[in-house]
């Protein structure tokens, strides 16, 4: 069953055309990418999916539901959430406070409510605060969660951003960029976890990645985009000997030359 | 914890040593009843107006601060602040009228603050024009509670002082209905842009109260409304039952010093369980990062009218408040250097900080009503028995000179207040190495650094 649709979607920016007629369908529990040289629209089109930019055109089918034109708050709690290309945490709050924030929609708490501090609200915080640990258990952030989100190294600051999306519940986690600057090991264990989301916790996974490394060992399919425009689509092995998609990352001459391989 | 062995291998300072012995065991109680004690009797013993005087005022609000930060037990501060606020004050009160009416002030400009606070330290939403609402507030008891109202609905006679009650409640709603329309139109606005908008619909109101005099006489121009209604009083006889007969105006200030005092105190409550709640936790993601809010399921425009309309409806009570109290309101009363005033006492605090803005708000007050002009006229005194200095010298002419100063000194050497939000310390001193972790839900640093010393 398809979670997620995007039927021919199209960004433009003034006379710029970011994402041009793209369409992707995810099927539940599957684990895709989105791949294409920078500047191809990649992260346009997950801010489209997210609802942070309105498509020019295309609709988006979530879940059975039409999402397009939806606000990003809207959606995430319909069940998208996604973390960023450059973390962006929240840095002066806790890492504990940073994965409360991200179960805003999961929380029910009303202004009067708080106010009386009724004892639904109180089991409603004292339950979320459990269930963050648990989050920060699941990607190995527990021991810090009183540090400052700003002042916890890189590699874990960009595993708290997936665990502030998980804290929303959500069905589909868009990540963009996962294990960009990170050393070998840390990709490897950023992988890990990426696989974990899906064989742990059942929720479906699309990724922007450059390490092909991780694109090739973790996706089921892999959707290519170049200048805004899908180029090539299909199974790893398909794509690393598309030649449009070797021609997109290393020019022309070596596609004709017969470079089989696309390696990051 | 790792960081509180850091702060034990450091060689201890004096003051830390100090501070160390008077946070043990007895000490700090018998130290806080001592300080206590000895302020509440010179006040009481002798209550004339001066700068010795000032300074007992002074110390006796630091005393305040001193207790909350104490290390003793919770009823034992409640209980002592209690006391001091609701029995010394008030018959000091009695005793000098002076200072029980900046003490007010201070209350008043308190919960103004705090109400702000809302807006620019959780929400990161900077508001210049916040005194609209304060005006909002005044202008609508002063309007009902004056024959005004009757140049407005024909024939209506002014409201009874006995209507200050619900006006109380109305002046929230109104003023929350105010926050939410002048949200409005800057919701999509971040920052200096921000600034500059809400600063010019702060003015709107202003030139509003001055010109809505004509064609219809709402708020009577630049003359201002006067005559304002005043609730009827009622705590009389418990005066008379201790044998202690006062004067309608020394009751009318007691009275409004305990509705400060009682005012202030439901502001507190409300800020800090909001802002230990998912609301305020979302606000203060708006102001980290609002795209990043939004993406984590924030609605950004219910959140930030939130804010705006729970800040504005504490000024439209305190505005109420303050009509009934002065009983005379016009224009110039709340103009920008008002809201720049109380902005001023949110960042001297600590933005974002309950106590902080509490402090800022009574310390800018008690430069602005009592120590600078007594600073003045004591040298006016001196003047006069010969000693020279310059006429044309005046330091009350000097006060937002001298304000500016202390506000630049803050900022060089303490931008984030005296008593600021932890996260926001740690925010402007990242460099520095880190007393403890911090969290909403931990113990304050300084508590845990205590007990694993002591």
């Amino acid at each position: 069953m398809a979670l997620l649709e995007a039927k021919h979607i199209t960004k433009q920016f003034g006379g710029l055309t970011a994402v041009n007629d793209v369409s992707l369908t995810v099927e539940a529990g599957s684990i895709v990418s989105v791949i294409g040289p920078n500047g191809a629209g990649k992260t346009t089109f997950f801010n489209v999916l997210t609802g942070i930019y309105k498509p020019t055109k295309g609709t988006i089918i979530f879940d059975g539901k039409d999402i397009t034109g939806l606000r990003p708050d809207q959606i995430t709690a319909l069940g998208i959430c996604r973390t960023f290309q450059n973390i962006r945490l929240f840095n002066a709050m806790t890492v504990l406070e940073n994965v409360l924030v991200g179960m805003h929609t999961r929380l029910h708490a009303g202004l009067w409510q708080i106010l009386f501090g009724t004892p639904s609200v109180r089991a409603e915080e004292r339950a979320s605060l459990e269930r963050a640990r648990e989050l920060l258990r699941f990607v190995n952030l527990d021991h810090q969660r009183n540090q400052l989100a700003r002042n916890l190294p890189y590699g874990d600051q960009r595993r708290l951003e997936i665990a502030r999306a998980l804290a929303s519940s959500p069905k589909l986690i868009l990540l963009d960029e996962p294990t960009a600057g990170m050393n070998p090991q840390e990709t490897a264990e950023a992988t890990n976890l990426i696989r974990r989301l899906r064989d742990e916790l059942g929720i479906t996974v699309v990724l922007i990645e450059h390490d092909m490394r991780v694109v090739m060992t973790i996706s089921e399919r892999i959707t290519v985009l170049d200048y805004g425009t899908k180029i090539a689509e299909g199974l790893p092995e398909e794509i690393r000997s598309n030649p449009r998609v070797i021609e997109a990352y290393l020019g022309k001459g070596a596609a004709a030359h017969g470079v089989e391989r696309v390696e990051g | 914890m790792a960081t509180d062995n850091r702060q034990v291998d450091q060689p201890a300072s004096l003051w830390t040593q100090l501070r160390t012995m008077a946070g043990r065991g007895p000490a700090p109680y018998v130290l806080i009843l001592a300080y206590a004690a000895i302020v509440s009797a010179l006040l009481l013993v002798n209550p004339t107006t001066g700068l010795g005087t000032d300074m007992v005022v002074v110390l006796f609000l630091l005393l305040m601060f001193v207790i909350y930060r104490a290390p003793t037990i919770l009823a034992f501060k409640l209980t002592l602040g209690t006391i001091l606020l609701a029995v010394v004050m008030p018959v000091f009160g009695v005793l000098n009228p002076f200072y029980i009416d900046v003490v007010t002030k201070a209350g008043m400009f308190a919960a103004l603050a705090l109400g702000l606070n809302v807006v620019v330290g959780f929400a990161g939403l900077l508001d210049l024009g916040y005194v609209a609402f304060f005006a909002v507030g005044a202008y609508l008891w002063g309007i009902f509670s004056t024959p005004q109202i009757s140049n407005i609905v024909s024939g209506m006679e002014p409201l009874h002082g006995s209507w200050f009650w619900l006006f109380l409640a109305i002046g929230l709603a109104v003023g929350a209905f105010f926050g939410v329309l002048l949200g409005l139109p800057v919701l999509r606005l971040r920052g200096d842009y921000l600034a500059i908008v809400t600063l010019g619909l702060g003015e709107v109101i202003r030139v509003l109260a001055t010109n809505l005099d004509r064609p219809i006489n709402i708020t009577n121009g630049a003359q201002g409304i006067k005559d304002i209604g005043r609730p009827p009083l009622f705590i009389e006889p418990v005066f008379q039952a201790f044998g202690i007969t006062i004067s309608q105006v020394q009751e009318y200030r007691l009275y409004f010093y305990f509705l400060v005092l009682l005012v202030l105190a439901l502001t507190v409550f409300v800020v800090h369980r909001l802002n230990n709640s998912r609301i305020g936790r979302a606000w203060t993601a708006i102001r980290e990062d609002e795209t990043a809010a939004i993406a984590m399921g924030i609605p950004l425009v219910r959140m930030k009218l939130l804010a705006f309309a729970v800040g504005a409806s504490f000024a439209g009570t305190m505005g109420v408040i303050f009509s009934a109290l002065q009983t005379f309101i016009n224009p110039p009363t709340f103009d920008l250097l008002r809201s720049i005033g109380i902005l001023s006492m949110v960042i001297l605090g600590g933005m974002g900080s309950i106590p902080g803005t509490i402090l800022g708000a009574v310390i800018v007050t008690l430069l602005d009503l009592q120590l600078l002009p007594r600073i003045a006229s004591e040298l006016a005194a001196l003047q006069r028995r010969g000693v020279p200095i310059p006429a044309w010298f005046d330091p009350a002419q000097y006060q937002r000179l001298l304000f500016g100063l202390l506000l630049i000194i803050m900022m060089i050497f303490r931008p984030e207040g005296l008593l600021p939000e932890d996260r926001r310390r740690q925010e402007l001193h990242h460099d520095e190495p880190e007393p403890a972790p911090v969290s909403k839900t931990v113990k304050p640093a300084a508590e845990s650094a205590q007990s694993a010393e002591g």
